[in-house]
């Protein structure tokens, strides 16, 4: 009798009938003890995913140009629409721990020869079992010099992929990297058949039923997927909607089941309708407005420090995110990653600081600050509460606002730029993300910050912490590198974004991972109706 | 037979008859006789004006001065709100006039300046020259504008000037087909033929003979051109290129704020704040509409019963 | 020769003329742009040798005119190429044709054009007449009131607008338009109802405008006070007498603005999530997809082309002087 009413409540639960909180009161009363009414409600939204259904997804993304070549996907749409296809040999899961995908485990002795056991059995979508040759063909598709993926940059470390029999493959790298299992994880590293890389055949949970780039994407569940409980929707359809209100309308007439990219100028209001679920989640994407070290006045070590402390990062958070992320500390590791430095004071605004440096860098004039929301959604509105806070500490900033069109061609990461609006998505580890944009190796380094002492100092320290695996002493060594960036590095980073999406009600779902938008960009994979 | 005294004069006939009206009068006599349409258009144009000019006195608050709550709701102390960052509403909608007002003025004015002289300059040469523009608007005209004015605001960078440059050549391409048709029709007639004869200047024909009968469709075409560039900037800015900030001009401002009508069910006021601008440039629309139907009426020499 | 033959022979070979003008200016300005294909795919992402390997692969490494040149030829053969995006030194080239990309979208653009116009060409007629009927009544001033203030509505507005009345407070028509190859004529025309609708708005405002201004213009002509004081009634003056000397002015307004509805539209395909072809080409622009853009740009130069061309025949049709010259 008893069991049956909480089958009952955790039904009613599961389809929203009730609340959470409601569930476990009324299975309280019925006698069962706290935990377990805890654990219950747990399990029964989580434990139950079911089959079935049309998933209708809008997304923010999407251009007539995309392709299903993973090595130039370069927008959420392109990006989620592989996932769905696709695997990849790891794979971060939803509490930011590395699990293998293709890959049943990898080792390493010295971090620097990683060697890969494939999963047995696995069969792409045209009915071929996946090998080692298929992994090597799929790594070489980025490599090599007439390669045009974004992800080449990522394996330039890489000396040789090699098969070692069926299953097995080898990576040789130039120098030890303790986090090359996370770097496989990447989007664009797809693991699709030798010979046919752009056709849209996977081993994903789902196959392709017709792409049509910049509108949409039709996809049907692979009946032999094998990975175990997940994929549970009949049919996925995929629609680029770029504009934010038609996205939000869409989902509120229930045209759609789930957006991407909420505005955040209207969330308060819509917040508001019954039928949608709002998610947030915090990972490491944030917004900088790098300054290069190779343009006059940032060169000078003063100026940078004067426009550190001039700005009102809170408020950016209020205005900007409207509260839906979080202060930077003008370094790149956030709190999801595993050695973000907790020890280091927050910067705050502080026009006396600001104008004591300013004073002392000798500069005069106008300081122009590019913009234009193709860098991050707000990023005019930014650059103007900027200048707006440095002006109380005497410092004029001149904001302009590029177009939107070629910005990261023209405006970012370009001398005739020295200070402008950019967007990193993060990445789950320091090494990867410091690699990415911070060392003198890469050619993403936004703020040219090469020549300095404390950059040579930091470049070193990268290094070494690279081929370290202790952890305790790697967290000493990712402290002083995140020190040494908040204070010499050329970049302000005073926010921290989350990932702000939208649900119907109708949609259920487990904890969500903070990797990138729309639960890892997986949502397609992990989400059911309930 | 009538013994009226003979006080017949042609003399003081033709004094009286040539008693003309001062231009002041003749302005006193126009308006008195404007419909209340006319008068309507007047008015707000008027105060337009009166906005654009004293902009920094009439705003409660600067132009780009930002307040720690933003959307804040409509309160007395900010009338129609907070914009996203802060800014007061009202305040951005009384510097919207003069910046939309102006940068309006000025793309429009270019435009029926070049449009206007080289359309006239080909009806009256109507050989190569006018070959050589009508060929040249044809191609100008048969690219699409809106992109075309992206392509080129990218090319050139989006600066208040190369905005109102490039909308002005894009527009005047219309202006030229337009008053080179209806030139066309006055050029051939015979007291520009006289004109010439008598020995006149080009510039002197131009202006004195052929300008004012072709005056009513350019000023009717005026009417709409002007609203147009309000809605060319607005969709530039909706394509991601438009005004610098923090200048505040309506389009954008209907632009950035658009997306809260969708929420008027739940939070009216916030709702109507995009209707603002909108409603702005509206009114003005129709206001310089109705004051151009009034001088078509007048110059169209209908003589309506009334 | 038949005057009307000899204006579209004329106007045809002018026609050709611009086009290659067309495609020029718009080959220069892509080159003139900043940033190149490889830079705009890869975006943040881009390397140096990335870029250059699209360079490589994509030809543009050979200076622009030998490109434009081949382009050209190519062209003039039938051929308007593939599509930059897919492409794949590396693997299989996928590009598509940009035919194949063109032609669905320039489908579905000219199905909503045509509708819209269906609704807004009668529409403005029939207003423009009336006003011009009953000039300087309530009636006349209320219709240019309205029709002047849904015009100085910026296209996205009236689109929001319409949604949240016709599809969020009263959900009579979707707010998504996204049609495909398969959906039916009925399905297609229920979801482009709303497109179509913002786009009647936005039209019929200037040809309404420009119809009762060609016909009050003719309203003071001799014969028309002749045509009155013979005791014809107002109405039959204006329909009789007025309007077929009209129709020149009135075709061209018509035909400025049936063009603007292939050509500029793209706002409300951007809102409404309509596949149509302005979106395709400000994708194209943004990418750098040379090939895609010239094709749309010479799509948009013969639609305006040609409805020029019959504005004019119209014009030469309904004006006896010009149909019979002696």
């Amino acid at each position: 009798m008893r069991d049956k009413f909480i089958e009952i409540q955790k039904a009613k639960l599961l389809h929203g009938q009730i609340g959470r909180r409601q569930f476990v009161m009324s299975v309280l009363a019925a006698g069962v003890a706290l935990p377990a009414a805890l654990g219950f409600a747990d399990k029964a939204n989580a434990a139950m995913p079911k089959s079935g259904g049309l998933f209708r997804m809008g997304i923010a993304h999407g251009s007539t140009t995309d392709t299903l070549d993973s090595g130039t996907s370069e927008n959420h749409f392109t990006l989620i629409n592989g996932y769905t296809f696709g695997n990849h040999l790891t794979e971060v899961g939803s509490d930011g721990q590395l699990t293998g995908e293709l890959a049943e485990s990898y080792e390493s002795a010295d971090a620097q020869k990683w060697v890969f056991n494939l999963r047995q059995g696995v069969e792409f979508h045209n009915g071929k079992t996946m090998t080692s040759e298929d992994v090597v063909a799929s790594f070489n598709h980025h490599m090599g010099e007439d390669s045009t993926s974004a992800a080449k940059g990522l394996l330039t470390a890489v000396t040789s992929v090699e098969a070692d029999g069926k299953n097995r493959v080898i990576f040789n790298l130039a120098s030890p990297n303790a986090d090359f299992p996370f770097i496989v994880s990447d989007y664009h590293i797809s693991i699709r058949p030798a010979g046919d890389m752009t056709s849209g055949v996977g081993t994903g949970g789902y196959v392709l039923q017709s792409f049509e780039p910049g509108v949409k994407s039709v996809l049907k569940r692979n009946p032999n997927y094998w990975k175990e409980g997940k994929a549970h929707f009949d049919e996925v359809e995929l629609l680029s909607i770029i504009d934010p209100t038609a996205r939000q309308t869409a989902l509120m007439n229930g045209d759609i089941d789930s957006m991407d990219r909420v505005d955040l100028k209207t969330i308060n209001l819509f917040k508001r309708n019954p039928n949608i679920n709002i998610m947030e989640a915090t990972g490491t994407a944030h917004y900088t407005f790098p300054m290069r070290l190779s343009v006059a006045p940032f060169d000078n070590y003063d100026l940078r420090m004067a426009l550190k402390h001039s700005i009102k990062r809170q408020e950016l958070v209020d205005k900007v995110l409207l509260g839906y992320g979080a202060v930077g500390n003008d370094h790149p590791i956030s709190t999801a990653n595993a050695f973000h430095n907790s020890d280091m004071p927050q910067r705050e605004f502080d026009a006396d600081k600001a104008a004591f440096h300013y004073k002392k860098s000798g500069h005069s004039g106008a300081i122009p600050l590019s913009a234009s929301d193709a860098a991050f959604s707000g990023a005019v509105d930014a650059a103007q509460l900027i200048a707006n806070s440095a002006s109380e500490a005497g410092i004029e900033i001149e904001v302009i606002r590029e177009p939107r069109d070629g910005y990261w061609s023209n405006v970012w990461n370009n001398d005739a730029k020295g200070w402008c609006a950019c967007y990193w998505g993060g990445r789950p580890t320091e090494d990867w993300m410091f690699s990415a944009a911070y060392t003198n190796d890469t050619k993403w380094n936004d703020t040219a910050w090469v020549g300095t002492d404390s950059s040579k100092k930091f470049n070193a320290l990268v290094i070494e912490a690279r081929a370290e695996l202790d952890t305790t002493k790697r967290r000493e060594l990712y402290y002083e590198c995140q020190n040494l960036v908040s204070d010499d590095g050329g970049s302000i980073i005073p926010l921290f974004n989350s990932y702000v999406s939208a649900n119907s009600k109708a949609i259920a779902h487990n904890e969500i991972a903070a990797n990138w938008d729309s639960d890892g960009a997986k949502c397609v994979e992990r989400w059911w109706f309930a | 037979m009538s013994n009226k005294p003979n006080t017949y004069s042609a003399v003081a006939e033709v004094a009286y008859k040539r008693v003309r009206r001062s231009r002041l009068q003749r302005v006193k006599l126009g308006l008195s006789k404007a419909p209340p349409t006319a008068w309507f258009g007047m008015i707000v144009i008027f105060l337009y004006i009166f906005c654009a000019l004293f902009a920094p006195l009439l705003a409660p608050y600067g132009e780009a001065e930002i307040f720690p709550e933003p959307f804040a709701p409509w309160s007395s102390e900010f009338i129609f709100g907070t914009d996203q960052i802060g800014r007061d509403i009202l305040s951005r909608m009384i510097y919207g006039a003069r910046n939309t007002v102006s940068i309006a003025v000025a793309t429009t004015a270019l435009a029926f300046l070049i449009g206007g002289s080289l359309g006239l300059a080909a009806a009256i040469n109507m050989s190569w020259l006018d070959q050589f523009l009508s060929r040249l608007v044809d191609v100008l005209m048969a690219i699409p504008s809106l992109i075309f004015a992206l392509v080129l605001l990218s090319i050139f960078g989006s600066t208040v000037t190369n905005l109102i440059l490039i909308i002005a050549v894009l527009d005047s391409t219309r202006v030229f087909r337009l008053t080179r048709a209806v030139s066309l029709n006055v050029v051939v007639m015979d007291y520009v033929e006289a004109a010439r004869l008598r020995g006149e200047g080009l510039g002197w024909i131009m202006r004195r003979e052929i300008l004012p009968n072709i005056l009513p469709p350019l000023i009717a075409e005026f009417g709409l051109r002007f609203c147009f560039v309000f809605l060319t900037i607005a969709a530039l800015s909706f394509l991601g290129v438009g005004i610098q900030p923090p200048t505040a001009d309506w389009g954008s401002m209907v632009r950035e704020n658009a997306s809260l009508i969708m929420f008027a069910q739940y939070d009216l006021k916030a709702g109507l704040t995009p209707l603002l601008p909108a409603a702005a440039i509206a009114l003005l629309t129709v206001a310089v509409n109705f004051v151009v139907d009034w001088f078509l009426h007048k110059t169209s020499g209908l003589r309506d019963e009334q | 020769m038949h005057p009307v033959i000899k204006t579209v022979l004329g106007r045809l070979a002018m026609g050709v003329l611009t086009l290659f003008a067309v495609s020029l200016i718009i080959f220069s300005s892509m080159e003139l742009l900043p940033g190149d294909f490889g830079q705009a795919i890869l975006g943040q992402a881009a390397l140096p040798e990335t870029v250059a390997a699209f360079r490589r692969e994509l030809g543009l490494d050979q200076p622009a005119i030998v490109r434009y040149w081949q382009w050209v030829t190519a062209v003039l053969q039938g051929d308007l190429g593939t599509s930059f995006s897919g492409r794949n030194a590396s693997g299989v080239d996928r590009s598509r044709e940009v035919v194949d990309l063109v032609l669905p979208r320039l489908r579905n653009t000219l199905f909503l054009a045509s509708i819209a116009a269906l609704i807004a060409v009668p529409l403005s007629l029939l207003l423009g007449v009336t006003t011009a009927l009953y000039r300087n009544t309530f009636y006349d001033r209320s219709v240019n009131m309205a029709t002047l203030t849904t015009i100085s509505f910026p296209e996205f507005f009236v689109a929001y607008l319409l949604i949240l009345f016709f599809a969020s407070l009263y959900p009579i028509f979707p707010s998504l338009a996204n049609v495909d190859s398969d959906t039916l004529f009925g399905e297609r025309l229920y979801r482009a109802a709303l497109p179509a609708l913002t786009l009647t708005l936005v039209i019929v405002a200037h040809m309404m405008r420009m119809t009762r201004a060609a016909i009050i213009n003719l309203l003071a002509s001799p014969y028309i006070q002749m045509a009155r004081l013979s005791g014809a009634s107002s109405a039959e003056v204006i329909l009789k007498h007025a309007l077929p000397n009209a129709w020149a002015p009135i075709a061209t307004v018509i035909a400025f603005n049936l063009a603007y509805l292939v050509v500029g539209v793209v706002v409300v395909e951007v809102v409404f999530v309509y596949p149509g072809i302005g979106q395709l080409m400000v994708d194209a622009v943004a990418m750098r997809d040379i090939p895609v853009v010239q094709g749309c740009a010479l799509i948009f130069a013969v639609t305006y082309i040609l409805l020029n061309l019959l504005a004019d025949i119209i014009g030469i049709i309904t004006n006896p002087r010009l149909l019979h010259p002696r």
